[in-house]
């Protein structure tokens, strides 16, 4: 599992398609919050959620491996012993980060991908982090942990 | 590489604020605005939705603000920050977030005196009920839970009582109920003392004081610990459907700084004691030499212990830095030491021979120590706090306060200490008169 900043934040860089398992169409869920966020911040969300065609604009897959383009990142909103198969789908459809909600931390899927040379992120939200690390939740007034002499560029 | 976990003296300096995004600016910038400007009506909406994060108006949030409630969050060793207009302010922000109408308080008896006229008073007169316990028994906190009980709020070091609360056997209390225990953390600062550390779950400020430390500003700023269970049945406010925010679910949306969020957008955004963006700034000033002003206040101030417990025209000192102290072990356990000896501020309280007309008669005589009543000043300040700070109460409440009417309050400054020592003992030698 990756929870140091710099990681994070390469991480956060280098993932620009973003599969969202669970993601829900309902606007006040927090699954919806951070597809909502996502969008807003320059990625491209991909929905994976069998009960709708399409959610925040974009259609909406069945499956992780229904996607048919590249995506690099699988947000998985799902309890954590229903992870696996996420985990197996994400290896299969080469992306590069396998990420698990906060209060979702399946180790057995952190150990899968990790072993398959994928980036492995727990119990984190991707828009908390996201935002933590440039720049619009120190505006919240949250501790960000970041003390640096840089510009967060 | 794992993340550092940088000391004090460095998050004092740093925290919160990184160099300015749009200018490169090192120092903090003052965003001296009260609006933002929307980039599109859809990046309007998500903000007003809080699906994304962003600044609309300054009665919510602004990026000098911000650099404020980071840095005292993590000074604090919390999760978030909200900083208000005073500490009065940040004190009302908290407990008015957390209670509503039919709620009961069980709170400290020595609390500062403002904080015992908003809750005996100000927020009675909205069906909000306080029992006054005595601090240094936390069974005395257990008795007079109740089963409207929401809060528990109590100072780490008492102003001017200077009780020591033993936060963790307190905060054992608080939990055991499912209630989240406030601390007033003003006296100690975040430099000599982290509530959170020992279990409380909200510390509140009045920054005005040893923050800021000049005496030219007045602000308060609210912290969250990120770990009080606010899921457990007595909160509906942070669980079900914000009625005054469209149905937001602060705790499910944003969790661990669910409450502070909360207290964002319904409480302070509609009773708007905000702090100014320049006030936050003047704040900052002062906090980035918290650390050194903290260890020269406390020196100063065991220094003017010691030289009043010797002094023939005083009656009585209470200062928990003073080895003799009844609660100096408690003192060890929860604030940081110098040098192998805990600092205990430089807030004391003695007696002067003769009682409150002979106080007085000191406080006109001093000749730099200024007679006013605020505390954490760069100057020595003097009071009297029965006439002046305290004088809404009687003297019943006074005395469960911890003032005595022959009560003379010392916020010891930093000038040199020589000096401190003389216009005391000369202003003591006029008493005698």
């Amino acid at each position: 599992m990756s929870d140091d900043i710099s990681t994070l934040r390469r991480i956060l860089r280098g993932c620009r398609t973003v599969a969202i398992v669970g993601l829900s169409a309902d606007w006040h869920r927090p699954s919806n919050f951070v597809g909502k966020y996502l969008q807003q911040h320059g990625y491209r969300i991909v929905p994976v959620n069998p009960r709708y065609d399409s959610i925040l604009g974009e259609r909406s897959y069945k499956a992780l491996q229904d996607i048919p383009f590249p995506v690099d990142m699988v947000d998985v909103f799902r309890r954590t012993e229903d992870v696996l198969p996420f985990a197996q789908g994400a290896i299969a459809i080469g992306a590069k980060c396998l990420w698990q909600q906060i209060g979702v931390k399946n180790l057995q899927a952190d150990a899968l991908v990790r072993g398959a040379g994928l980036d492995s992120v727990m119990d984190r939200c991707v828009k908390i982090e996201h935002a933590r690390l440039f720049g619009g939740l120190h505006w919240a007034g949250v501790n960000t942990r970041v003390i640096s002499a840089k510009r967060p560029i | 590489m794992a993340d550092r976990i940088f000391q004090p003296e460095t998050l004092a300096i740093h925290a919160g604020q990184i160099p300015d995004v749009a200018t490169g600016a090192r120092a903090l910038p003052i965003y001296q605005t009260t609006s933002f400007v929307f980039d599109s009506a859809d990046h309007a909406a998500s903000l007003f939705n809080l699906q994304t994060f962003g600044n609309v108006y300054s009665r919510l949030s602004n990026p000098t603000v911000a650099a404020l409630e980071e840095r005292v969050a993590a000074l604090e060793g919390g999760r978030a920050a909200l900083a208000s207009a005073s500490g009065m302010a940040a004190e009302a922000m908290a407990l008015m977030t957390i209670l509503q109408q039919g709620d009961h308080v069980v709170a400290a008896g020595a609390l500062y005196g403002g904080s015992v006229s908003m809750l005996s008073v100000n927020l009675a007169k909205f069906g909000i009920t306080t029992s006054f316990v005595n601090a240094t028994k936390p069974e005395a906190f257990a008795a007079a839970i109740q089963p409207n009980t929401r809060a528990l709020f109590a100072e780490s070091l008492g102003n001017p009582s200077m009780l020591l609360l033993d936060i963790g056997a307190v905060a054992d209390v608080a939990h055991a109920h499912g209630l989240p225990l406030v601390i007033d953390n003003t006296v100690p600062s975040p430099y000599l003392c982290n509530p959170i550390a020992y279990g409380a779950d909200i510390v509140v400020h009045s920054a005005t004081k040893y923050l800021a430390g000049h005496g030219t500003t007045l602000g308060g700023v609210m912290v969250e610990s990120g770990r009080f269970p606010w899921d457990n049945g007595k909160f509906p406010g942070m669980t079900e459907p914000s009625p005054g925010y469209h149905g937001v679910k602060f705790y499910e949306t944003f969790g661990d700084f669910g409450f502070c969020m909360r207290a964002r957008m319904e409480t302070l955004r509609v009773f708007g004691a905000a702090l100014s963006p320049m006030s936050a700034w003047q704040i900052l000033q002062g906090v980035e030499t918290l650390p050194l002003r903290m260890e020269r206040h406390s020196r100063n101030g065991m220094a003017v212990a010691r030289f009043l417990q010797n002094h023939p025209r005083v009656s009585w000192i209470n200062y928990p830095g003073l080895p003799d102290h009844p609660q100096h072990d408690l003192l060890k356990k929860q604030m940081r030491a110098l040098g192998g000896e805990p600092m205990a501020s430089g807030l004391l309280a003695f007696g002067v021979k003769g009682g409150a007309a002979a106080g007085e008669k000191f406080i006109e005589s001093a000749q730099f120590m200024s007679h006013l009543v605020n505390i954490g000043d760069t100057r020595t300040l003097i009071s009297h706090p029965a006439t002046t700070t305290h004088r809404q109460l009687d003297e019943a409440q006074q005395r469960a306060a911890g003032v005595l009417p022959d009560m003379v309050r010392i916020s010891v400054g930093l000038e040199h200490i020589d000096d401190i020592l003389w216009d005391i003992d000369q202003a003591l030698g006029q008493t005698a008169c």
